[in-house]
């Protein structure tokens, strides 16, 4: 897919540059004549989606930063000096806080998206696990950006999870007072992780950037699965998909504008508006909604250390799914079996994060640990497995060749 | 070390981490919804209500109850009660604010401006709690964001006090309420009919004193809440306008690709 560069410097600027720093030409081979399969859905859209969430979340967060205090004694009262003093504070702040879990539900889509179309199959290993940890940084930086407003959730979220370091075995102890900076999450605790929710997605803005450079070194994948063979099966990304792309975006900014402007608090709880109190414990710690699934796993196993592997365990296995997958056909359209525990196992994780949000007894732990069984199997049986009995479907010759009859049955496309 | 993380993890026990004890707010009585006027896409804070409401509030409730992210001179911001600027100097100068040191060094009591904080009926949070019989009573400037139901529970919880059920055991001090979570409370019922004497002729029935009083509390916690709302419209109106721009557009962009 790296071919020929195709940029043409049209002046005298531009031609000095790029034989000093080639920027332009980077850009224009990124962004506006890179091939793409024109045969890409809508579930292609996430990835731009993504970076306007990153954008939108280090701006919105820059300016926050401005006013908030990272103090315990202060933090409470300079993010309601925020909703309340400051010129549009209110804006910007649920931007933040509903950005957050925008941001998630469009990696959510966008991880999903890769599972089904098989989009970390080779050539693509490097780039779905650099995928992962953008994933598994966004929940970091996810997690202290909740600790921050020193609501009640803040508090003993923080303490729920950073009491698991305490789990591993001889050091555990030491561990966690080392992260605390004392005894128990306090002043030191909030300080260092204000601190780091602004390094993080600095990090994550660098993983992005390799994450985009080992797309397109390979290029796109795209709904059928099939590599690019001739110049028939592309078209060029800008205006091609810098519109689709463009059309995708707003759509979501309209979901995004209904939860900051009439919704702003329902994905967050109510306990964060009462300030933190160490000498009161809430009737029921939860997480925010993105990091439940999780949640119930590590509540699923009876032992603590267990419990934590286990939930490590559930996001790590992700790194070595290209490997576990044993089938070479990449998009579900021609794997008939496949698709069908695909869908299983969605519902799966949908389930798991329902149960992540009941209280741990009777039936629901019953069911979290059916749940937390069949994730694990999903990955380390059936994957393995599907690959050597499933019989796929006939596989097109070519993109183009995908198109040409689907184009015929249906005039709307 | 070892025995502040066991105190910490047997805590977190008792918080259900792990534990097989019921939802703490499982056993309350579930709120009626209220038509609220803020309520929708469109919805406004009615000026009169809040205007009540803020007799109500500083007639009933802050005898006990703090109100310490609020300053007189939201009074008088657009989207709030709206008092005239006359109006709010004339309310702050009816508190005493204590201020200093002074030039000598001695504090000072000198009448309420416009930029002074709510005044809090106890000096600290001791006070509080050995004034009512060991139980804190919250600060209410967030009060309807910070409780599950927000607004509905608040005005259930004013208006639902009843007789404890037969065999309820009640420690003197504590009342029956069935929209709190465990069922006691330890505030008694706070309204009773006419006890706030409304100037605009208004019934001050306990619903009514309720209805007013929360609506002051809701924008109390969300003062943003009318800005919010219009500017949310503009924007939606805006991006549905511009999506549908995008698309006519992508449809001819891609029509020789099809």
């Amino acid at each position: 897919m790296s071919g020929e560069s195709t940029y043409q410097p049209n002046n005298g600027f531009t031609k000095w540059m790029d034989t000093r720093l080639p920027l332009l030409r980077l850009a224009h081979d990124s962004f506006v004549d890179y091939p793409t399969p024109k045969n890409l859905n809508y579930w292609w859209t996430f990835g731009g989606i993504l970076t306007f969430c990153l954008v939108t979340q280090i701006i919105t967060g820059i300016i926050l930063a401005m006013h908030y205090t990272p103090h315990v004694d202060h933090a409470f009262n300079s993010v309601e000096h925020i909703m309340r003093n400051v010129n549009h504070g209110w804006l910007i702040r649920y931007i933040h806080a509903n950005g957050a879990s925008m941001f998630f539900l469009a990696v959510y889509i966008h991880i999903f998206r890769g599972m089904y179309y098989g989009s970390y199959k080779a050539p693509r290993e490097v780039l779905w696990i650099l995928g992962v940890i953008i994933y598994l940084l966004m929940m970091a930086a996810a997690f202290m950006g909740y600790v921050l407003p020193w609501g009640q959730m803040s508090l003993w979220g923080a303490t729920v999870i950073t009491n698991l370091f305490g789990a591993i075995p001889l050091v555990g102890d030491s561990i966690a007072t080392w992260l605390w900076g004392g005894f128990s999450v306090d002043n030191p605790t909030l300080n260092r992780f204000f601190s780091l929710h602004y390094l993080i997605p600095f990090l994550i803005f660098g993983v992005v950037i390799l994450h985009i450079w080992a797309l397109h070194v390979p290029g796109n994948n795209n709904p059928v699965g099939i590599s690019v063979k001739s110049e028939q099966d592309t078209v060029p990304f800008h205006p091609y998909y810098t519109v689709k792309d463009g059309f995708a975006l707003v759509i979501f900014m309209i979901l995004f504008s209904y939860f900051v402007f009439f919704a702003p608090n329902v994905l967050g709880h109510a306990d964060n508006y009462i300030p933190a109190n160490p000498l009161v414990t809430p009737a029921h710690i939860v997480p925010e909604w993105y990091l439940l699934p999780f949640y119930a796993i590590l509540r699923a196993i009876p032992d603590k250390l267990g419990g934590v592997i286990a939930m490590v365990g559930a996001i790590f296995i992700l790194f070595v799914l290209p490997w576990l997958d044993t089938s070479k056909i990449r998009s579900a359209r021609y794997r008939p079996l496949f698709k069908q525990f695909f869908l299983i196992f969605v519902v799966n994780c949908l389930v798991l994060g329902y149960l992540g949000a009941m209280p741990a007894e009777g039936v629901y732990i019953t069911l979290a640990r059916i749940c937390t069984i069949y994730y694990f199997a999903h990955f380390l049986i059936i994957l393995p497995l599907l690959g050597l009995v499933e019989k796929p479907r006939e596989i097109p010759e070519s993109i183009s060749a995908s198109i040409l009859p689907e184009t015929a049955a249906s005039p709307a496309e | 070390m070892n025995r502040l993380s066991a105190l910490v993890f047997s805590a977190l026990l008792a918080a259900g981490l792990f534990t097989t004890g019921a939802e703490a707010a499982g056993d309350a009585k579930h709120p009626e919804a209220i038509d609220w006027s803020f309520n929708g896409l469109f919805g406004t804070y009615d000026r009169d209500s809040l205007r009540r409401g803020y007799k109500v509030y500083t007639e009933v409730c802050a005898s006990c109850h703090s109100m310490n992210q609020l300053r007189f001179r939201n009074l008088s911001q657009p989207g709030g009660p709206e008092f005239t600027a006359l109006e709010v100097k004339a309310i702050a100068a009816g508190f005493t604010v204590e201020d200093g040191p002074d030039d000598y060094g001695d504090m000072f009591d000198r009448p309420g401006l416009p930029k002074d904080g709510f005044v809090n009926p106890f000096p600290n949070v001791q006070a509080a709690r050995a004034a009512n019989g060991g139980a804190y009573p919250p600060d209410l400037s967030l009060i309807t964001k910070a409780r599950s139901g927000g607004p509905d529970y608040i005005y259930a919880l004013l208006t639902g006090y009843e007789d404890p059920p037969a065999g309820m055991k009640m420690r003197d001090g504590l009342y029956y309420n069935p929209y709190m979570a465990g069922g006691k409370i330890a505030m008694a019922a706070p309204l009773l009919e006419d006890l706030v004497e409304y100037t605009d002729g208004s019934a001050a029935s306990v619903e009514q004193m309720s209805y007013d009083v929360v609506t002051f509390l809701n924008w109390a916690a969300e003062p943003e809440l009318e800005e919010r709302k219009q500017t949310g419209f503009m924007v939606l109106i805006y991006l549905t306008v511009f999506a549908g721009l995008l698309f006519f557009s992508m449809r001819r962009i891609w029509a020789d690709k099809h």
